[in-house]
């Protein structure tokens, strides 16, 4: 278990606490805000972080142009960048897995459609169809959640596909079809499991990017819809304010980061784990 | 003819496309092609020759894991095409060469022995006592049961295999290499199991190997394959006294002598390895036969009976 450096665990553990923290922060967002998040106060507008030079101590990260408490919304915006992370990831995973375990397993035809499947999705501009529907449809939180993952699934699919390939070449699959046992029991015991812990770290690849671009859209003012306190919001909002407050768009700014490194961090800390423990 | 033979393979071939990709021609690789035999209930039955003749996808042909391309292999008489697969599971279970790769890494010993009788529906209660005392039987503990694969030796792992594969009493066992990849100490006990095995329940062994050593001990009968073809056929004192083909003795030559310093035998075959893809005209061991003359380019050897063995030359 001592298998890789210790740099790399301390990355994984880095990793681990700021995303059980966000994730923390987010389900309990009501508990720990200081101010209401939506609540304006015209008379404390963008008043810098406390630690600054005309700060409040009431509010930690200062206020916004709307005078909204700033931390309050940046834990709240948590909630938002969380859940559109996470439902994304559990629908384009549901997607991809499928398609690329069936391509996977039956090969031939079944192979040819999911791969075709697959190569059209490549060769779509993900921001483009997003902004287009998003604009077509109208944005709210559904909305981008099933655009994102609707589209951000051939990751998931192409690494089930390659892995279900490999693991049903081995023996002790043969072995199974050899016991009598049905197709779908075979699929779902003998290879499902052995392929979860390559898809455990493209999940965590996917809700990185899928927060990222949650952020992007949200910063094109395609995103989820004010005043919801999402990330890439507040950093769209701030972009005409940061030459005279920069800490109005470096506070969203970095948390997206942190997050973001945080995830893929955990990720490369949950490959080595389970991939050390897989038959050693 | 007294009773029919446990199993019987008619004519089997096994063709796979490769390469059927959309600007490329599919290529046909004939890796099993026309082999018939026959082993009597209770026989041990070995199938020899080099990597890619064969031996392997043959192996899976019988545990009906590929259908055959054409031919029929018959069990007990009936055709194996024809049954299901829980049937199927009851009369034939195979024993792998790598026991890293047979089991499965995430399920617990009790589970991958138990799997053939789940797979049949049977109650888990008959299953953790079942498995408990086939493990006993293969000379493991039956602690064993739960402990994952990765817990265990390459030998006792071995024993696991050889337990799943009896614990639904099949009548035949097909082992593909079942020692080749254990240690030389390991092996010699995996193999008097086998034997054991085989006199007190009454199996019928087919045994794949590219050990001749392994299958003078423990076979009665042997078929030497060549690109897909049984080349020569005979009881195993008398293939290993007296190799008709060509190939066959060389095989028997390749073989290492425990003398030291002898390095490895130049038995003329070249160093390069016959393609099942690009099977040559004529007698298809030619391009590396030393005695080959001009008609075994052209001409197709037939299977000849010679005194008590079948044998594919035309020079034999």
């Amino acid at each position: 278990m001592s298998g890789f450096p210790p740099l790399r665990r301390i990355a994984a553990g880095l990793g681990a606490v700021i995303v059980l923290g966000v994730a923390f922060a987010a389900i309990f967002a009501p508990l720990l805000v200081p101010h209401d998040p939506f609540l304006q106060d015209l008379n404390q507008r963008m008043v810098p972080p406390s630690w600054m030079e005309g700060g409040m101590p009431a509010h930690l990260f200062g206020t916004d142009q709307l005078g909204r408490d700033y931390l309050s919304r940046l834990i709240y915006g948590a909630r938002i960048s969380m859940l559109i992370g996470v439902m994304t990831v559990i629908t384009s995973g549901l997607i991809g897995i499928t398609l690329g375990v069936l391509g996977g397993f039956f090969g031939g035809r079944v192979d040819d459609v999911v791969m075709f499947a697959i190569t059209c999705r490549l060769s779509i501009p993900l921001i483009l169809v997003a902004l287009s529907v998003v604009s077509l449809i109208g944005s709210s939180l559904t909305v981008v959640v099933f655009t994102l993952g609707l589209l951000l699934w051939d990751r998931f699919a192409v690494v089930a596909r390659t892995t279900t390939m490999q693991v049903r070449t081995l023996d002790y699959v043969s072995a199974a079809w050899a016991a009598g046992c049905s197709r779908s029991y075979i699929l779902l015991r003998e290879v499902l499991p052995n392929i979860v812990h390559h898809l455990i770290v493209v999940a965590t690849l996917e809700m990185a990017l899928a927060i990222l671009l949650e952020a992007a859209l949200s910063f094109l003012g395609l995103g989820v819809p004010p005043p919801l306190p999402s990330w890439g919001l507040m950093i769209s909002e701030a972009k005409d304010y940061m030459f005279f407050s920069p800490w109005v768009i470096m506070v969203p700014g970095i948390a997206l980061f942190v997050l973001v490194l945080g995830i893929n961090f955990l990720g490369d800390g949950l490959r080595d784990l389970l991939g050390a423990t897989r038959d050693a | 003819m007294t009773a029919a033979p446990a199993i019987e393979a008619r004519d089997v071939a096994k063709i796979f496309r490769q390469g059927t990709g959309m600007f490329s021609a599919a290529r046909h690789v004939r890796a099993v092609d026309g082999v018939s035999f026959a082993v009597p209930a209770g026989g041990c039955f070995g199938i020899v020759g080099e990597s890619g003749c064969g031996k392997s996808t043959l192996a899976r042909l019988i545990l009906g894991l590929y259908p055959a391309t054409s031919g029929d292999i018959l069990v007990d008489g009936r055709r194996l095409a024809d049954m299901g697969r829980r049937e199927r599971a009851r009369l034939i279970q195979p024993v792998f060469q790598d026991p890293f790769s047979s089991l499965n890494p995430r399920r617990r010993i009790r589970d991958i022995v138990g799997l053939p009788l789940a797979a049949q529906g049977v109650g888990g209660a008959e299953i953790t006592s079942r498995v408990a005392a086939m493990l006993e039987r293969v000379g493991l503990s039956a602690e064993m049961a739960g402990r994952l694969p990765a817990q265990l030796s390459g030998g006792q792992r071995q024993r696991v295999a050889i337990a799943r594969a009896l614990i639904l009493r099949p009548r035949i066992v097909v082992c593909d290499e079942p020692t080749s990849a254990l240690d030389v100490s390991v092996q010699a006990q995996i193999l008097n199991l086998l034997a054991e095995l085989r006199r007190d329940l009454g199996l019928t062994l087919l045994f794949i190997s590219h050990n001749l050593a392994v299958v003078e001990h423990i076979c009665d009968e042997v078929a030497v394959m060549y690109l897909g073809r049984v080349v020569e056929h005979a009881e195993t004192d008398a293939l290993f006294r007296a190799p008709a083909h060509p190939y066959t003795r060389a095989l028997l030559a390749s073989v290492l002598t425990p003398e030291p310093g002898r390095g490895i035998p130049d038995v003329g075959l070249g160093d390069t390895y016959p393609d099942p893809a690009n099977i040559p005209p004529g007698c298809r061991f030619h391009p590396r036969c030393p005695i080959a003359v001009d008609a075994c380019r052209t001409q197709v050897p037939q299977p000849r009976v010679l005194s008590g063995r079948t044998v594919e030359c035309l020079l034999a």
